[in-house]
């Protein structure tokens, strides 16, 4: 199934910020965003990933096929590798964690609580709960943050692994990762700034 | 549904948690009145079952702001919402999971600190019942007020000024069926209203809740 965006038009606090958008991903590719900070790549990333609803256009293969990882990477500093890991991996009804734990070389840390893990350490971990999710399309927002240049390395073969299986990925990130895939500069579909004259933020 | 009460469970008994919080705080309030009203044990027998409830309402009050900040704070409810449950389900487990770590214990200590006021002897059986039947619904409107200030900075102040409203009818309910049980009266009435309200809330605000957090979230 192709994750297809027709004249998409996000809104962050209800003033559109990119309007316009087309893109097509099909299964197998990785598609990565680029664009200045604040165009608005986090807002598309996250009604992508369903959290909020489109402004105007259509998004379609979205919704449960797809996995996020925000920049925040949701785990608990109080549970260890494995318990954050598991937890998530029960949550998306899956029981095997230990492809995820070695992809990511986090096998000796299984036992250490996440929250005496270094920053990359954490990223790892973050990264990791995409493939106990089993979900195809991965929505990643700046993704690299805080990686080590190996670990880097080390996301790329996942992402490339994943692209294999048949997968597909959405990324917004400011480094060259070598996927095979389109890049897409959103700073094209900036939206216009409405009026202020016409403009009545009471009913936003 | 189940991984997530087990890892909520967990998270609230390890370190900083907050497990046992609530029950300290209802063995200080419980112990402070007779300090404030005086040690005449009349008065504090009459007084007894609704300051045993305040308490624990106050010492549910205490732990709400936990629910769902946290898991705001480090990511994790956009993460849950984005996984393949239901909203509504994911707000009803956190109120379960913060039921079993506060209010459980609350009413379970509660008959405990019942002789420390002098409640009278008839009152123990319906001032468990009472708590047993209303704390559940302390916490699906605590969570429902969780919902509703999630992602404000400091919010737990508003929180409070939302949620001890709506814990009017609990309280004034709840409270009756403690007192009129420790007077030795009838409580039908008091206990039919108290379930009804603590059931009508479990049916329906879980609901709201997912509601609020839905648009708190965008």
């Amino acid at each position: 199934m192709i994750l297809t965006a027709e004249n998409l038009t996000v809104t962050r606090g209800g003033i559109p910020v990119l309007e316009g958008l087309h893109f097509t991903l099909p299964p197998g590719k990785a598609l990565v965003l680029r664009g200045p900070n604040g165009i608005g790549k986090t807002t598309l990333l996250r009604t992508v990933a369903g959290l909020q609803p489109p402004f105007a256009g259509t998004l379609s293969g979205a919704g449960e096929r797809v996995a996020y990882a925000a920049h925040a990477d949701g785990l608990k500093t109080t549970l260890s590798v494995e318990e954050n890991l598991a937890f998530w991996a029960r949550v998306f009804g899956l029981s095997q964690i230990d492809p995820a734990l070695d992809a990511y070389q986090l096998d000796g840390l299984r036992n250490r609580a996440a929250g005496q893990l270094s920053a990359g350490q954490k990223r790892r971990l973050g990264l990791a709960r995409l493939m106990v999710t089993g979900r195809p399309v991965w929505v990643l927002d700046e993704p690299t943050v805080s990686l080590d240049r190996d670990a880097v390395a080390m996301f790329a073969d996942a992402v490339r692994a994943h692209l294999n299986d048949g997968g597909s990925a959405l990324i917004a990130t400011h480094i060259d990762l070598g996927l095979d895939g389109d890049a897409l500069d959103v700073t094209p579909f900036k939206a216009r700034q409405p009026d202020a004259a016409d403009f009545d933020e009471v009913f936003l | 549904m189940i991984a997530l009460f087990k890892r909520d469970l967990a998270l609230s008994i390890r370190a900083g948690g907050g497990f046992g919080l609530g029950l300290a705080f209802f063995l200080i309030v419980v112990t402070l009145v007779p300090f404030g009203v005086g040690p005449q044990s009349e008065l504090l027998a009459r007084i007894a079952p609704g300051i045993l409830w305040l308490g624990a309402l106050l010492a549910c009050l205490l732990s709400l702001d936990r629910i769902l900040a946290l898991d705001w704070e480090d990511g994790s409810l956009d993460l849950l919402a984005t996984a393949p449950l239901p909203m509504e389900g994911i707000v009803s487990v956190k109120a379960l999971a913060h039921w079993v770590t506060t209010g459980l214990p609350l009413v379970l200590a509660a008959p405990v600190f019942g002789v420390l006021l002098n409640l009278p002897e008839g009152g123990f059986l319906w001032l468990t019942l009472s708590l047993a039947l209303g704390t559940p619904a302390l916490s699906v409107i605590g969570t429902f007020g969780a919902a509703l200030t999630v992602g404000l900075k400091r919010g737990g102040l508003l929180m409070s000024l939302l949620v001890l409203p709506l814990y009017v009818p609990t309280l004034i309910f709840g409270a009756e069926v403690a007192r009129r049980g420790a007077l030795g009266m009838a409580v039908e009435t008091p206990l039919m209203m108290l379930a009804g309200i603590s059931l009508a809330v479990i049916a329906l605000l879980p609901f709201a809740s997912a509601a609020v957090l839905r648009v708190n979230l965008r």
